[in-house]
């Protein structure tokens, strides 16, 4: 996991409710292998709308994206925060944010913040009427601080969550400590009763296509 | 003592590592000091041991590159299954496929099964199909179990009474890797359709009238049991539909306890248990159900007496209205969804106070792993049997598997489609997210059966209505949308 410690730029607000990952990457360019190579695809099909943030670029260059209720709804696909990530996105500040995108954001050390909808407002209006305002999100004291205003709020954060993105830590290499246990769990599990999809048990069908 | 619920049932005996060792690593972290002076309590994350994992060619080819990276095996290949579904075309493939990104994502699929020995139905075996419809067929799909897959839609298998949810690929390669999730624990939230459901109106009605009821968010950090009459009266292809969309309400899984119809279901499927396992595992699984005294975190009910046919008028799966309705003016709606309303409309092109029934349509799609399964299909080939799609109409059906195309073929519903004028296709995901080349032309308006109506979903600038399986049907004959229950009566 990418470690993550604070990020200071300028914000581009993205003023919808319940944006979907269909909108942030859409499904026909979710065929590549690989983990890199969405941001130009981010948001296509807003990137014709003159009123989006995005098509600015006085917003180019920015590092946190400010966001509404339930961002990254629907789809579960990782893409969408590979692309956020191609945007150059470090951070997302918002009302909050849909499950599994979220968990997908943290597994990229992409820090969501959920500050409350007054809070959000100040910042879109911020960030619209100077899109220069410096934002400062800053995971060890736990703060978002617009520079030279004093405006500053606290956002929550799971502890442990943080302590894993503070340093980067690997998911799957913390897990493998436990192994242990897990050996454990699968001996005490009752295997028989469970399915098991190996391949001796599969009879092979074969079949002719719709020409 | 309080009795436990379906979910925690189950997820407390899927906990791997025990709680009292992670408060330790807590204790040990926060008297270091390295989580600071903030230790509130937290959410509470729990180790899970996953019973199957669902994989397919579009969400796992990055995850299966971290453990080659990183040298690490595939840990439970036994309990890991894989096809194609998302991305593969539904018509010609005995032909090379014309896409060569798509192409390589399907080898690669391939490749990675091969190399790590997990079991693939590929292309040209008729057990292909979308992978949440070809668990439950296998009889891979269990009460009491944990289930992911790399795929939103995994709340399907919830109707059996397991905890069932999707992940991304960082957390695939975890699954691949540990055969665990680290998770946080949702929290509980009970979802009752009491009563009897009128003549015409589906499983899909009731769960677009559940999201249209709580919101696309409405579940959100929930995981929904479904309970009260109509629910224990739906078949299990039906309980399937309705959890297919908790992910649509927000909710991170949906379940409905498991009974005797479940049982049923699964007894002589492929992978069921044996006989020698059998009545071991009913014992099991007859534990499951929510305890009478059990506590809910949240708890919603609604009168299944009342319910009717739905159509989605906007660009989320709550924007929803009865098929006797009309188009709502902006001006009728809450202030904070006004400005979401007017963009909805805008986009699809629909004035305000228009009826639904009066509203053309061009594409009917039916299929997915929300209304894919042969009742589906036997469903919506009842209204077209003996029509014929209307004029200027595509009208396509896409079974979600190789089975159950094959069951439809035997039981003559793929001769009463082709007569009609509609498409008859190979399974896959198709049309519901646009991936391949099924997909709406811009400004193109669809009667679909899938789960989905967001903007670009089905093909960019497509315009995507969300109606069950007989509600579709009706359309593609009509030409517009109609009440199903004057078509059937």
């Amino acid at each position: 996991m990418r470690q993550f410690s604070a990020v200071s730029g300028r914000a581009v607000p993205i003023d919808r409710e319940n944006v979907d990952t269909d909108q942030i990457i859409p499904a026909r360019h979710l065929k590549r292998i690989e983990r890199d190579g969405y941001g130009p695809f981010a948001f296509e099909a807003w990137r014709r709308d003159p009123e989006f943030a995005l098509n600015d670029n006085t917003y180019e260059g920015a590092s946190i994206m400010l966001t509404r209720s339930n961002f990254g709804s629907g789809s579960s696909r990782e893409h969408a925060v590979w692309a956020l990530d191609g945007l150059g996105i470090e951070a997302l500040v918002g009302v909050s944010f849909a499950d599994i995108f979220k968990n997908n954001c943290f597994q990229n050390g992409m820090l969501t913040v959920e500050l409350s909808g007054e809070d959000i407002d100040h910042l879109m209006d911020l960030a619209r009427k100077d899109p220069q305002t410096e934002i400062v999100v800053d995971l060890p004291t736990q703060t978002v601080e617009v520079v030279g205003t004093g405006w500053k709020r606290s956002f929550e954060i799971d502890p442990f969550r943080k302590y894993r993105l503070l340093r980067g830590l690997d998911d799957i290499s913390m897990t493998l400590e436990y192994v242990s246990d897990i050996e454990a769990y699968e001996h005490r599990r009752d295997n028989a009763s469970f399915p098991s999809t190996a391949p001796s048990q599969q009879t092979n069908v074969r079949w002719r296509p719709t020409a | 003592m309080t009795g436990k619920t379906l979910f925690e049932k189950i997820w407390e005996t899927h906990i791997v590592d025990s709680p009292l060792q992670e408060a330790a690593r807590r204790d040990a972290l926060t008297e270091s000091g390295e989580l600071g002076d903030d230790n509130v309590a937290g959410e509470r994350q729990d180790l899970l041991y996953i019973d199957l994992h669902l994989i397919h060619e579009v969400t796992s080819p990055q995850a299966f590159e971290g453990l080659r990276r990183a040298g690490r095996p595939l840990r439970r290949p036994d309990l890991t299954l894989a096809t194609v579904d998302h991305n593969v075309p539904t018509i010609g493939r005995d032909q090379p496929n014309p896409d060569p990104l798509s192409a390589k994502q399907i080898d690669v699929m391939q490749q990675n099964a091969e190399k790590f020995g997990v079991t693939l139905f590929d292309i040209f075996d008729a057990r292909q199909g979308i992978v949440h419809i070809i668990g439950p067929e296998q009889g891979f799909t269990q009460p009491g179990m944990t289930i992911v897959c790399g795929d939103s839609h995994t709340s399907t298998h919830g109707a059996f009474g397991a905890i069932a949810f999707g992940i991304g690929t960082s957390e695939v390669e975890h699954v691949l890797a540990t055969q665990t999730l680290r998770q946080t624990r949702p929290k509980t939230m009970s979802v009752e359709v009491t009563g009897e459901l009128g003549p015409g109106v589906t499983a899909k009605d009731v769960i677009l009238a559940i999201i249209n009821e709580i919101g696309v968010s409405g579940g959100r950090g929930h995981v929904i049991e479904y309970r009260g009459q109509v629910i224990r009266n739906f078949s299990m292809e039906e309980r399937m539909t309705v959890c297919n969309m908790s992910i649509e309400a927000g909710a991170r899984a949906g379940l409905i306890a498991p009974d005797e119809k479940t049982f049923e279901y699964i007894r002589g499927r492929p992978h069921a248990p044996s006989e020698d396992n059998w009545e071991r595992s009913l014992e099991r699984w007859r534990q499951l159900a929510t305890d009478d005294d059990a506590l809910f975190d949240r708890e919603t009910s609604m009168d299944g007496s009342q319910i009717k046919p739905f159509v989605t008028w906007g660009t989320n799966p709550a924007q929803s209205v009865t098929v006797d309705g009309h188009i709502p003016h902006p001006q009728d709606v809450a202030v904070a969804e006004r400005e979401a309303t007017e963009r909805a409309l805008a986009y699809m092109d629909l004035a305000p106070g228009t009826p639904i029934r009066e509203i053309p349509i061009d594409r009917v799609f039916i299929g997915s792993c929300t209304n894919g399964r042969i009742e589906d299909i036997r469903a919506a080939a009842a209204v077209v049997k003996g029509k014929h799609v209307a004029r200027g109409v595509n009208a396509m059906v896409v079974p979600g598997s190789g089975l159950v195309k094959r069951q439809a073929e035997e039981e003559g519903l793929a001769d009463i489609f082709i007569a009609a004028g509609f498409e008859w296709r190979d399974a896959g995901c198709s049309m519901c997210l646009g991936m391949n080349p099924d997909i709406l032309a811009p400004g193109e308006r669809s009667a679909s059966t899938s789960n989905r109506n967001f903007e670009g979903r089905q093909g960019p600038g497509g315009r995507t209505h969300l109606v069950s399986p007989e509600m579709a049907a009706a359309a593609a004959v009509a030409g517009h949308f109609v009440d199903v229950r004057e078509v059937i009566t």
